[in-house]
């Protein structure tokens, strides 16, 4: 057959196209294969669970291309060949639906396994924890973790900058310290987050620690997160929210659990200095709305 | 009409009965009047085919200026707002303009040719089913010249909403999904009528063809879920103009409700585009394996199965949103159960390969590029259906990836195989062969490489609809194999295009049944008369063809012996 020899270079160049798109870089493979994880345990879990899956998937995929590619090579059209007239085989085809159930089951009761650990929230490092994280109540959608305690933390999406407003203990929520973009936290505690957005749909994400949630106007989402290590980890809005989507980006900044008590009080600070500052330019306009304060 | 009065074999000599009372003889209208008010199913479809794919063209257009956007890191080569108008246009072209209505048109031509009529049960509403279509396209497209829809083919409220939306292109949105719905509407009923009582003497549902089945199923589902859009998509234009607030959280209306109604339609959308794809590789994988379908009785059940469970599971792509964790369940559990019949449905097409003797023409070869892509989309199918899995890739490149391997690498290579397929019966010439080879290569390589590689960028944290990413990690280097991969993909797709320009004028002439056929269409000439067959034959079997091949073949077996041995034997098997 003249056809066969340029067949075979077709799928040669497609093999070889495809191992250079997937090879081409050193990257670390692990996160080349699998989402980015290493923040937070619930990433680290899901993380799991994902390579789980994507051992059963390479199996799955491995058998099928397998019996396709020997098919295709095997029972090529040659001179005298004559195909089967084959119209099926009940007992096979019962044998690959059940077969194909029963990998379903094994990913579901894996899936199960994964949930709790992925959606609940952890408690605490004692020794973290002490002065920060204050009781929370779990209602509807919202997990807390075991001890009932965490630092509670709101986070509000808007076109196109995020807005977090941290717990200061008294019940007025006027007076709250809160920050844009820039999320700090402390290493060892658990973070539990209110999601909200005030115009359109937004989707909070930080992909280290863990997985998006959406923030929906009139509903409130909720996720969690457990810092491991102090650092930087960025993320962006993940949900179409306009001409600046690309720009929404939001980071978490780690640091240890008295600097994080340092920066609420240097917010605090900042706020009660600004707020005199504004009483001050009013007192001035008052007198003299000419002014300019 | 009285089918009851055809004969049971083509040869055999019959009395002249007429079937349909004439009132007038029309008079045949010549050229451009002819296209504009033709009722004959095989024009309208080739008005369909046509039409759909210069929309798959722009469409295509619109794909690689993204990619062209995308292929630097912190590219300034369109602006935030063109970016969103061309992903807005590239998503919602292919999905309402070009594979849902193409499917319409391989349908329209072939559904009365494969079941043995004379043409659909309402060949003028046919008709106002391709003009709906093409007014919908007019209508969506007409918004370049003022300001194009950018709030996504998805269209999520409140963006959507007047007060983030302004501009008309958002009406010129929901009126392109009304058209192109009632269009799909109408089509989908004449295809059911049709299908349900035209078929040819002795075709009961056991021997309709499987792309027949698919079409059945595609026109049920449209039937199900298209109303739910409509009505939506009323909604939103009342709380755009009219001061409803059903979707506007800040008058009490609910976000949540607009997806809900929308993936409602969208997910069974998947399988409307999808269904009929699975149809042309369960017709054209047995022709050139020269063996009957595996399973004749799986593959049509499948369908429907597939067709039940995919109005079930529409809320796997609200997994991030705020729900019940018993709601991600059930929505993880249906979407699981669906890979069930579409997973016999792979298992038994390469069992319908096992022990044939394949002829590796370009139908078969894009019926193969399907088989193996599509089986990757199901993969990260599946992946994307566990919910906390599906936390970290929702909304990201990998989704991208995973839906273009189901809709590209699925659903356009079954288009593909079905064009290189049917375009003997269509026009009565052939394909070049070579360069269908080369226009599958390319596109193969191209396929895999724009979107394999897209996995990856959306685990590296990589959000879609974004008109610009930094330059961290490898994502640059990524997003330019991509790019490239995508310029690769559209050369292959122009190789078919000039291969077809070429072929329909200067091709070799295919006669009626260039490949061996199994199925009806076979056994008219290329292209069909207008009335499409003088005698429609009794069917006995799946493959009617084959039956009436081997009925001639035995009435000449002694010439036949005489003159070429070998020609016919492979028939016999």
């Amino acid at each position: 057959m003249g056809l066969l020899p340029r067949r075979y270079i077709f799928s040669l160049a497609a093999v070889a196209a495809t191992a250079a798109s997937l090879l081409v870089t050193p990257a670390a493979m692990a996160d080349f294969f699998s989402p980015e994880s290493g923040g937070s345990p619930n990433a680290n879990r899901i993380d799991t669970l994902y390579w789980i899956t994507f051992a059963i998937a390479m199996v799955i995929f491995a058998a099928v291309i397998g019996t396709l590619g020997y098919c295709l090579v095997k029972f090529r059209a040659r001179k005298g060949a004559v195909a089967a007239q084959i119209h099926g085989n009940t007992r096979l085809e019962i044998a690959w639906t059940v077969g194909a159930a029963l990998i379903l089951v094994v990913l579901a009761v894996v899936t199960f396994a994964a949930l709790p650990g992925i959606r609940d929230p952890e408690n605490s490092d004692a020794a973290a924890a002490a002065g920060i994280v204050q009781p929370v109540a779990a209602h509807g959608n919202k997990k807390v973790p075991a001890d009932g305690k965490a630092l509670n933390i709101d986070v509000n999406g808007q076109q196109y900058i995020w807005r977090y407003t941290y717990p200061d203990g008294d019940d007025n929520n006027l007076n709250n310290p809160f920050s844009y973009t820039e999320m700090v936290v402390p290493v060892g505690v658990t973070v539990t987050l209110d999601i909200r957005a005030q115009d359109v749909a937004h989707s909070w994400w930080i992909p280290k620690l863990g997985g998006k949630m959406d923030a929906v106007p009139g509903y409130t989402n909720y996720t969690w997160f457990k810092v491991i290590k102090p650092g930087v980890y960025h993320g962006q809005c993940a949900e179409l929210c306009g001409r600046n989507h690309a720009n929404m980006i939001a980071t978490v900044r780690a640091v240890s659990p008295a600097e994080y008590k340092q920066y609420i009080e240097r917010l605090k600070n900042d706020t009660k200095s600004a707020d005199a500052a504004a009483a001050v330019s009013r007192k001035k306009l008052d007198a003299n709305p000419q002014a300019n304060p | 009409m009285a089918s009851d009065t055809l004969t049971e074999t083509p040869t055999a000599a019959l009395k002249p009965v007429p079937e349909i009372t004439a009132h007038g003889v029309q008079r045949q209208r010549s050229g451009l009047m002819d296209w504009l008010t033709t009722t004959d199913h095989k024009k309208i479809g080739i008005l369909y085919l046509v039409t759909t794919f210069v929309f798959f063209i722009l469409g295509g257009v619109e794909a690689l200026m993204i990619r062209l956007q995308l292929g630097t890191a912190q590219n300034t080569l369109l602006t935030p707002e063109t970016y969103n108008q061309l992903f807005t246009m590239h998503g919602t072209t292919m999905i309402f303009l070009f594979v849902v209505p193409i499917m319409a048109g391989f349908g329209n031509y072939f559904v009365p040719l494969m079941i043995g009529a004379r043409d659909m049960a309402f060949p003028r509403l046919n008709a106002l089913s391709f003009w709906l279509l093409l007014s919908g396209g007019l209508v969506f497209y007409a918004s370049i010249f003022f300001t194009p829809p950018e709030a996504g083919w998805t269209s999520y409220t409140p963006l959507s909403l007047e007060a983030f939306s302004p501009s008309g292109g958002q009406d010129a949105w929901i009126f392109l999904v009304h058209l192109t719905g009632l269009s799909s509407l109408v089509g989908a009923v004449n295809f059911y009528v049709t299908i349900a009582n035209m078929r040819a003497p002795g075709m009961g549902w056991g021997r309709l063809p499987l792309f027949v089945w698919t079409i059945l199923v595609y026109a049920i589902l449209l039937i199900l879920a298209l109303p739910v859009i409509a009505g939506a998509v009323t909604l939103l234009l009342t709380d755009r103009h009219f001061g409803t607030g059903f979707f506007d959280p800040t008058q009490g209306g609910s976000p949540l409700l607009w997806q809900h109604l929308f993936w409602f339609f969208g997910h069974p959308e998947v399988y409307i585009m999808v269904l009929p794809g699975f149809g042309i590789i369960s017709e054209v994988l047995p022709v050139f394996a020269r063996k009957p379908i595996f399973g004749y009785k799986a593959v049509a059940a499948s369908s429907v199965v597939i067709a039940f469970l995919g109005l079930l599971v529409w809320a796997h792509h609200m997994f991030t949103t705020p729900s019940p964790t018993v709601v991600l369940v059930f929505f993880m559990m249906s979407s699981f159960l669906i890979a069930i019949p579409t997973g016999v449905k792979i298992f038994n097409w390469v069992a319908t390969l096992w022990r044939g003797t394949i002829e590796f023409k370009t139908p078969l070869i894009f019926c193969i590029g399907f088989l193996s892509q599509f089986l990757i989309g199901g993969i990260t199918g599946i992946m994307v259906a566990i919910f906390p899995v599906d936390w970290q890739v929702h909304d990201t490149y990998f989704v991208v990836a995973h839906f273009h391997y189901v809709l590209m690498g699925g659903a356009v290579f079954a288009i593909f195989a079905g064009i290189y397929y049917w375009f003997p019966k269509i026009t009565g010439r052939m394909l070049n062969e070579p360069l269908g080879k080369w226009s599958f290569a390319l596109m193969f390589i191209g396929f895999n490489v724009t979107f394999l590689i897209q996995h990856t960028i959306g685990m590296d944290g990589m959000p879609r609809r974004v008109y610009e990413y930094p330059d961290v990690g490898h994502l640059q280097l990524y997003n330019q194999i991509s790019t490239v991969g995508a310029f690769i993909l559209g050369l292959g797709i122009l190789l078919t295009i000039i291969n077809v320009l070429r072929s329909v004028k200067k091709g070799p002439v295919a006669g009626p049944d260039p490949w061996k056929g199994n199925t009806l269409e076979w056994f008219t000439e290329s292209p069909p008369p207008l009335n499409n067959f003088d005698l429609v034959p009794r069917i006995r079997s799946v493959e009617p063809m084959k039956d009436i091949r081997r009925e001639v073949e035995r009435q000449s077996e002694p010439a036949l012996a005489a003159a070429s041995p070998s020609a016919e034997s492979t028939l016999r098997g």
